[in-house]
């Protein structure tokens, strides 16, 4: 008998430390010899705090949504099979979403302890790279990754095989391989649910590419926002060394190897690889130009092979189950399966993992419930800043590289934000020109200027002061700034508003020739009114007007005059009856 | 030679002055001093000490680790990370991420600005709070999030956010009062 409660970063969010403590003095109250385990995120975040209860005869139920206060109902079903009063318990639809899913980079995440080497071990970790080492030439695993069709889960989709490859092939000596966790994109986590999930399948990922270009120094730059990832790695690493994993003559093969954790200090530019290597060296990030590629001239100018996380954590199941099994998921030219964040405003967000070639429609409507309150759904937002925002009309695009990169947007890392009816898409395209202009690392003029420019326009039409002629400037700039950067940054920050532009074209026109924002939400152009029925006339928002636009006696229903209000919104934030309408 | 000075924002003489205590920075130092690439670490360390990166601990920085202070100061300006100004006793962290702007970071960031009256970057008079915009936390299915001194807050409200801040504020002030009897 054993209870597991989920404690990924998301999970502790929805309060599972305050269930892990209530649970455990429960346990001690009671004086039972029962065991706690954690586990990462499973994926399900929506229903976080999750607990499960799994019997001596493995049969597991799954609480959702716990509080503290249900402690003891959940020990009372796990000890005498007590119908619980309020504890919730997983309904069929939750879990039907999850067997739509194959979990092979996700597959022990939510599952073991990863704080506990012997869990891993126990689902067959670290054989794939006992297997690499003592049976096979570096040649081999470079051959059956190649077989896998395994590409980069970073964002561009290039084959590892061929970086390894590369990298291989340098004859200059010390080579080094990284792992990028500088997960940068707002608005995906994948790669924080894997390292807190299960940091050893990147580790032995990182090992098995390590052998392969022949490094024995592996680095894992992580952001510094995620501490808990980072802790699950030290604690990892450690065990990892205790059991003579890492260090020297692995498995009395003669390989060494070892790895350290390089905390990120906040630089998208970083996810850039060229940029990471000189974060890495401790300089600020900027790109340089290619080539020399890393696999040439790399961390301290030698070889140096750099790969996501996700991808990292799919290398120990090729390896185990041989690349045939990950080529036959999967469509002709992307294999496998991807990772992706749901959130925004869909019902059941949280962590998915597909195979290749799931239409949209079934990620969002099928796995993920559709959207929230039955509202209408407007554009699924993939790639972050480098992405674009996919239409309704394009729903039933196959998830591959190339379709996806055919609508506009890219399959990016693995970020998917749903947007409905009270979405503005130029709202959106500012959103994201704002994350870019500040996240540019200033080299290339285009991209320092043009971004801002862009911005300042977008800005003008949000706000609405847009003109004629303006559509046409940004589409001008657009070209600008993606030809004349000199990394993907600037190359790809374009796209959000472009593909606003060719799908929502219409919803640019409405704010700069109508001064209307058709989903209703930019500030400056809607209408501020007050409605009677919920107004007490507590007075609040006439004090807080900046302009005195709002007047009434005290007590009475107030009033906004239209000719004074500067639709700054303040009204409605400091109202706590909920009676100012904006339209 | 006079020198402009940020965090007084006044031109002052003899800023060299080592006014911070560095013993605990000098065993960090020691570690990664001969290390090259270890500037971001060691930043990270020393903010981790002061709360922040004072300009006579970047001066100390450089001197000992022979990198020169403009360069240091390129790598502190260059992340978002480093601060060289001094922070309140409560740290937020507001997320605008696009699922957390999406449902609502805006209004959350209004209401934290009219509650505490800053606006982002800011520290509150009595140096309680400072609010600091962050681009993603990466609890994204929970949005929108904020996180203050390292504890996340899910979905929040601008209501929530209006409860949260005034019990910090309590909070604060009975520890302060409690202080003042012993």
């Amino acid at each position: 008998m054993k209870i597991i409660i989920g404690q990924g970063s998301c999970g502790i969010a929805a309060g599972s430390d305050k269930v892990k403590n209530a649970i455990q003095n429960e346990i001690d109250a009671r004086e039972l010899t029962m065991s706690l385990e954690l586990a990462g995120c499973c994926g399900t975040c929506y229903l976080e705090p999750i607990v499960d209860v799994v019997s001596d005869n493995g049969q597991k139920t799954t609480f959702v949504s716990v509080k503290a206060e249900q402690a003891s109902e959940i020990l009372d079903f796990a000890l005498h099979h007590k119908e619980p009063n309020s504890a919730v318990m997983m309904e069929p639809i939750d879990k039907s979403a999850m067997e739509k899913q194959k979990r092979i980079a996700l597959q022990n995440a939510g599952v073991i302890n990863p704080e506990k080497i012997e869990d891993y071990i126990a689902n067959e970790g670290y054989k794939a790279i006992q297997d690499c080492l003592q049976n096979k030439t570096p040649m081999d695993v470079i051959e059956e990754i190649k077989i896998s069709g395994l590409r980069g889960r970073g964002g561009a989709g290039f084959p590892t095989w061929f970086k390894w490859r590369a990298a291989y092939q340098q004859k200059e000596t010390p080579k080094y391989i990284v792992c990028n966790g500088d997960e940068g994109d707002p608005g995906a986590f994948m790669d924080r649910s894997i390292l807190e999930g299960d940091p050893h399948s990147v580790i032995e990922g990182m090992m098995i590419g390590g052998y392969a270009i022949g490094a024995n120094e592996g680095i894992i730059y992580v952001r510094a926002e995620y501490p808990l990832a980072i802790k699950r790695l030290e604690i990892a690493l450690e065990q990892a060394r205790a059991k003579g994993f890492l260090g020297k003559n692995i498995f009395g093969t003669g390989f060494d190897f070892d790895i350290w954790i390089k905390a990120g200090a906040g630089a998208f530019v970083c996810g850039e690889e060229t940029a990471l290597i000189a974060s890495l060296e401790g300089l600020r990030g900027m790109p340089r130009l290619k080539p020399p590629f890393p696999a040439q001239k790399g961390y301290w100018g030698k070889p140096t092979n750099i790969n996501n996380v996700e991808t990292f954590a799919n290398v120990p199941w090729i390896m185990r189950l041989g690349g045939a099994a990950f080529a036959a998921l999967g469509t002709e030219k992307s294999k496998g399966t991807k990772v992706f964040a749901l959130a925004g405003k869909i019902k059941r967000g949280g962590l998915i993992e597909i195979p290749m070639g799931v239409t949209l429609r079934e990620v969002i409507f099928d796995i993920g419930g559709g959207i929230q309150d039955d509202k209408e759904f407007k554009a699924v937002q993939m790639g972050g800043p480098s992405g674009g925002c996919i239409p309704a009309s394009l729903l039933d695009t196959p998830i591959d590289y190339e379709s996806i990169t055919a609508t506009g947007a890219i399959m990016g890392s693995g970020g998917m934000v749903v947007m409905d009816e009270t979405t503005c898409m130029v709202d959106m395209a500012r959103f994201f020109l704002d994350f870019t202009c500040k996240e540019s690392c200033g080299k290339c003029v285009q991209c320092r200027v043009g971004t801002k420019r862009m911005l300042e326009i977008l800005e003008r039409i949000t706000d609405g002061k847009g003109k004629d002629g303006d559509i046409e400037l940004l589409e001008d700039l657009c070209q600008k700034v993606k030809d004349g950067s000199l990394c993907a940054l600037g190359g790809t920050a374009p796209n959000p508003v472009l593909t606003t532009l060719q799908y929502f074209r219409d919803e640019y026109e409405a704010h700069i020739y109508e001064h209307r924002c058709p989903a209703h939400s930019c500030k400056k152009l809607l209408t501020y009114t007050i409605k009677e029925e919920q107004c007490v006339g507590c007075g609040a928002c006439a004090k807080k007007c900046p302009t005195d636009a709002i007047s009434g006696e005290p007590k009475k229903v107030h009033s906004i005059d239209q000719e004074l209000c500067i639709q700054c919104g303040t009204c409605k934030t400091v109202c706590t009856f909920n009676a100012i309408e904006a339209l | 030679m006079s020198q402009w000075n940020e965090s007084t924002r006044t031109c002052t003489k003899n800023n060299d002055e080592l006014t911070h205590d560095t013993s605990q920075l000098d065993n960090v130092l020691s570690q990664y001093k001969n290390k090259p690439g270890s500037m971001i670490t060691i930043l990270q360390k020393a903010q981790s000490i002061y709360g922040y990166l004072p300009r006579d601990i970047i001066r100390y920085i450089s001197k000992v680790t022979s990198i020169k202070t403009p360069i240091i100061y390129g790598v502190a300006t260059f992340y978002t990370q480093f601060r060289l100004q001094p922070v309140g006793e409560y740290l937020i962290l507001l997320c605008k991420g696009t699922a957390c702007h999406v449902n609502g970071a805006d209004e959350i960031e209004q209401t934290i600005c009219d509650e505490l009256s800053i606006q982002n970057g800011q520290t509150t008079k009595d140096g309680l709070f400072t609010l600091n915009n962050v681009a993603c936390l990466g609890c994204c299915s929970l949005s929108p999030v904020m996180m203050i001194n390292g504890e996340t807050y899910a979905k929040v409200t601008p209501k929530k956010v209006r409860t949260i801040l005034r019990d910090l504020r309590k909070k604060s002030s009975h520890s302060e009062t409690k202080e003042d009897h012993a």
